[in-house]
């Protein structure tokens, strides 16, 4: 038996140790916030934040997160008023907004690591996220917002 | 709502557009409709207007039937159906907000429900081809203003006054000689009563009154379910003892299973059956491909599963489609004469004559869609009713596939429609829809078929490939006399019928017979191809290419001449005038020529806007360069100005892009901005790397690392998007799509301008590299 704690709440799960945090988030968990978009950490749709850090859970087994804290898009803010939610919302960032959660895990876990950062190390640290819609220049814009007070 | 506190940090973006903070869902939830506002009419005809659009000719037509679009709710709340589906250009908030505006509804007490697939219901509901907002602003106007015609009758019954003496204001009638007034929702139950006013008497607001037409103030409606997770798309659909299918199909299109091993598939934790799915043979419209099924209680063991399979495939006669091979069979076709599609004076004679001819050869291979979410697709089959949840952009051609798949009555089928992941034309066509219904059949359970992102790229129903050949003939003074342009690419045809060669109407407008150039001896071609893959619309289809072709030629025609790369562009469109091909029953997007002509005053504006703007002619550092283009799309009018700088080491970066656009009259200016930021990214995409190729008959990409997309750190460094205020009356046209075209070709003038290298072949790859 497998327990991790998601958003605060223990989870357990007795099947396949190497299912992929991303299919017991989705499927198991009811947690649909986290979104499929490649399943080879090539687009970063899948983010979550594992202990601080953004990791792409559809690589990341069940059984590596064993024992840690996952906080996913639900979980970031309880009323989904995370400065970069907020700063988001005043960019009006997302098109379609399929890679959007992603996004803002991949955001906050940059801020968390480093408050202000510059133009140049937001796209850098953004730029394993895919947006096909193409809203990278909000994407940054929304970054900057949140890092500089929203 | 509030301004962003400092728009100057915010690079790139228009100062003082307005965004909205708070979420209307936020605000509404709990408050559902009960009750209330039941229109009784018959269905409304349309009314004339100062401009007709093909709207009418759609399948199913237009309904302006307020009693289909509108409820009022004892409370106030106000509900909007949306029609068209969200894939990201905003529609589901703008064609709602139309109604809200007319019926001076209180944008903050409205509420937005999607409509399922029901086009006798509803009218036309293909959310394609940038129709929503052409097609339905006047609709939309229609049933808001009949809403509120009723509301101010009601009003008027109960006070004992004329009609004339009250006036709706902000979710209120209001009879300003007593000052008395009463709201939408103590209005909603008279209001039912009330018939449905003629579409001919209606009043509409004057245009000057707008709160939020035009304005750009309002936010789409599931902007804060999108920030917190809780947005819902196909693949986040859950149901009671629903079942998760992923499909191995056949590599090669056309191709047949011979056999499979289930065992070690079944094998795996958490698969529970191993089954064959139905394939139709190639051509057959969005038919499934085939395959074999693994059915698990989770996608992950779904996944594994297939994997796991052991499958034999019959590939059949596409097994040889080679794209090498293929490249130099257009190439060569487009060097022989074909199949004349516009001929204007002696384009041979001329050419002959020529001082100068100058010739590119343009190609364009294969584009995948790769939206962010790959197609999925639920669906829940019980005896002869089905329903279906998924994110498509044609629910009402869904649940007509459905239907006809399944053997059973249309009216038995219910489509819903999620948000849609991205769509880009991929989700026009319903396979995997298809594909979840067949299946849920089978196994008597809701059913889930997700796509990986290895099938989406290797079952694709491409953007076509193309070689697009121009010869420009010049006469002594640099002057172009002479026009031929032979475009050889595998038709959308192909996909609805086997051995289609040319090249449809609908794909020859765009952009190759609509050639506005003001050019005395034009020769348009279309020499024969066949496809050996599903060819499908991608976002802007032909006018990729086309554009990439006529626009890189004014760029070369530049160079020829030694003249600007503006001013030869505007002296190749010419005077100001309506441009008239002489092609027979030439398509215009499905518009009547007399509301969207081709006008080259326009086109001249938003080249001289874009020009002005973006400081056009501007000193740029060693190792830059600006390039142009101007493209008509979709009815609208586009042209964008691109700055590239390439280091020593061929390493392109692009500070900077300018894009001006004409859609005449427009909702919401700021999701206009979004979409045009969103092509140039596209365009940057597909001009560095977007390629599909053929081996074997196989697909050779897989995912994101070898079927590449931009991301964030090269993609363009600033995007300024200038919005050409339209004139009294002027019909709305295209967003979605025409912000693609004029940017591969803007981009190559560009690169030309930096390093003088003209690349004619996509995608950019490592050319300069070389």
């Amino acid at each position: 038996m497998i327990k991790v704690k998601i958003n605060g709440q223990e989870q357990s799960w007795d099947g396949d140790p190497d299912l992929p945090l991303l299919w017991f988030l989705r499927d198991e968990a009811g947690l649909t916030g986290t979104k499929f978009g490649c399943g080879q950490a090539l687009c970063g749709a899948c983010t979550v934040i594992i202990d601080k850090e953004a990791v792409r859970s559809c690589i990341t087994s069940i059984n590596d997160v064993a024992g840690r804290e996952v906080t996913t898009i639900e979980g970031l803010h309880p009323n989904g008023d995370h400065p970069v939610q907020k700063a988001w919302r005043q960019v009006n960032v997302p098109q379609c907004g399929f890679c959007q959660a992603g996004q803002i895990m991949q955001a906050a876990a940059l801020l968390m690591d480093n408050p202000k950062p510059s133009h140049e190390q937001i796209r850098e640290a953004m730029s394993g996220n895919i947006c096909r819609c193409g809203c990278y220049q909000r994407i940054e814009n929304a970054v900057h917002l949140a890092s500089t007070g929203v | 709502m509030n301004f962003i506190d400092n728009p100057g940090k915010l690079r790139g973006f228009e100062k003082n557009i307005r965004v909205e903070k708070v979420s209307r869902r936020s605000i509404l939830k709990g408050l559902g409709v009960t009750g209330g506002f039941v229109l009784a009419a018959p269905v409304m005809s349309r009314q004339a207007f100062a401009y007709e659009t093909g709207a009418g000719k759609m399948p199913h037509g237009v309904v302006v039937d307020p009693r289909v679009f509108v409820a009022v709710a004892p409370d106030g709340t106000v509900t909007i159906l949306a029609h068209r589906a969200e894939m990201g250009t905003g529609v589901r908030t703008s064609l709602p907000l139309i109604v809200a505006e007319e019926m001076e509804a209180d944008w903050s007490r409205v509420k937005v429900e999607q409509a399922h697939g029901d086009e006798v219901k509803f009218g036309n509901q293909d959310t394609d081809g940038s129709r929503s907002t052409r097609h339905y602003l006047i609709p939309m106007r229609q049933i808001g203003a009949s809403a509120r015609t009723m509301l101010e009758q009601a009003a008027a019954k109960r006070w004992g006054v004329p009609a004339t003496e009250v006036k709706a204001v902000n979710h209120e009638v209001v009879h300003s000689a007593s000052g008395r007034k009463l709201g939408f929702g103590e209005l909603a139950a008279d209001a039912a009563k009330e018939s449905v006013p003629s579409i001919e008497g209606l009043k509409l607001k004057d245009p000057k009154d707008f709160r939020y037409l035009g304005k750009g103030q309002i936010g789409i409606v599931d902007l804060h379910d999108i920030t917190t997770g809780k947005a819902g798309y196909g693949a986040d659909v859950r149901l009671p003892g629903m079942k998760y299918a992923v499909i191995a199909r056949p590599p090669v299109t056309g191709g047949k299973l011979v056999s499979f091993d289930p065992d070690a598939a079944l094998k795996v934790p958490g698969v529970e059956k191993v089954m064959q799915v139905r394939g139709w043979p190639w051509p057959s419209k969005f038919q499934p491909l085939g395959g074999v099924a693994v059915i698990a209680r989770n996608t992950g063991a779904a996944i594994k599963g297939r994997d796991a399979l052991k499958l034999t495939w019959d590939d059949g006669a596409n097994g040889k489609y080679d794209s090498v091979a293929y490249r130099k069979e257009l190439e060569e076709a487009s060097r022989k004469p074909g199949l004349v599609v516009r001929q204007e004076g002696d384009a041979d004679a001329a050419l002959k004559g020529a001082d100068k001819v100058v010739v590119g050869e343009y190609y364009l291979p294969h584009l995948a869609h790769v939206s962010m979410e790959p197609p999925v697709a639920v669906a829940d089959v019980k005896g002869d009713k089905a329903e279906i949840w998924a994110p498509v952009q044609s629910p009402g051609g869904t649940r007509e596939d459905v239907a006809k798949t399944l053997g059973i009555p249309e009216g038995n089928v219910t489509v819903n429609v999620t948000l849609l992941g991205g769509g880009f034309g991929r989700k026009s066509k319903c396979d995997f829809a298809l594909e979840a219904a067949l299946l849920s059949k089978e196994l008597g359970v809701p059913v889930k078929v997700q796509w990986t992102r290895e099938d989406d790229v290797r079952h694709d129903f491409l953007h076509t490939v193309s070689v697009e050949r121009i010869e420009a003939g010049l006469d002594k003074s640099g002057k172009v006399i002479a026009w031929r342009h032979r475009s050889v690419a595998p038709s959308i045809a192909s996909t609805f019928a086997a051995g289609a060669k040319h090249e449809a109407p609908f794909e020859l407008g765009m952009g190759l017979v609509d050639m506005p150039f003001e050019i005395t001896n034009i020769s348009c071609e279309n020499p024969e191809a066949a496809a050996f893959t599903r060819i499908g619309w991608f976002r802007s289809v032909s006018n990729i290419p086309r554009a990439f072709a006529v626009q890189s030629m004014v760029g070369e025609i530049a160079h020829a001449t030694g003249r600007d790369q503006k001013e030869t562009l505007l002296a190749l469109i010419g005077s100001p005038r309506i441009v008239k091909p002489a092609v027979k029953d030439m398509w215009n997007y499905g518009e009547p020529f007399d509301s969207y002509p081709i006008d080259t005053a326009r086109l001249r504006k938003v080249v001289e806007l874009v020009a002005e703007k973006g400081e056009w002619g501007r000193q740029v550092p060693k190792g830059h360069g600006l390039g142009i283009a101007v493209h008509r799309s979709f009815v609208s009018y586009i042209a964008t100005i691109v700055e590239v700088a390439v280091d020593e080491k061929g390493k392109l970066t692009v500070p900077r892009v300018d894009t001006a656009i004409d859609c005449g009259t427009y909702v919401n200016p700021e999701r206009i901005a979004s979409q045009i930021e969103g092509a140039a990214i596209m365009g940057l995409s597909l001009a560095k790397y977007g390629e599909i190729t053929f081996k074997d008959g196989k697909v050779e990409q897989k995912n994101f690392d070898d079927f590449q997309v931009l991301r964030m750190d090269e993609s363009p460094v600033v995007t300024n998007v200038y919005i050409v205020p339209p004139g009294p009356d002027t019909p709305p046209s295209g967003v979605g799509e025409p912000g693609v075209p004029p940017f591969a070709p803007a981009l190559m003038n560009a690169i030309f301008a930096a390093t003088g290298k003209r690349i004619r072949s996509l995608p950019l790859g490592k050319q300069l590299e070389a």
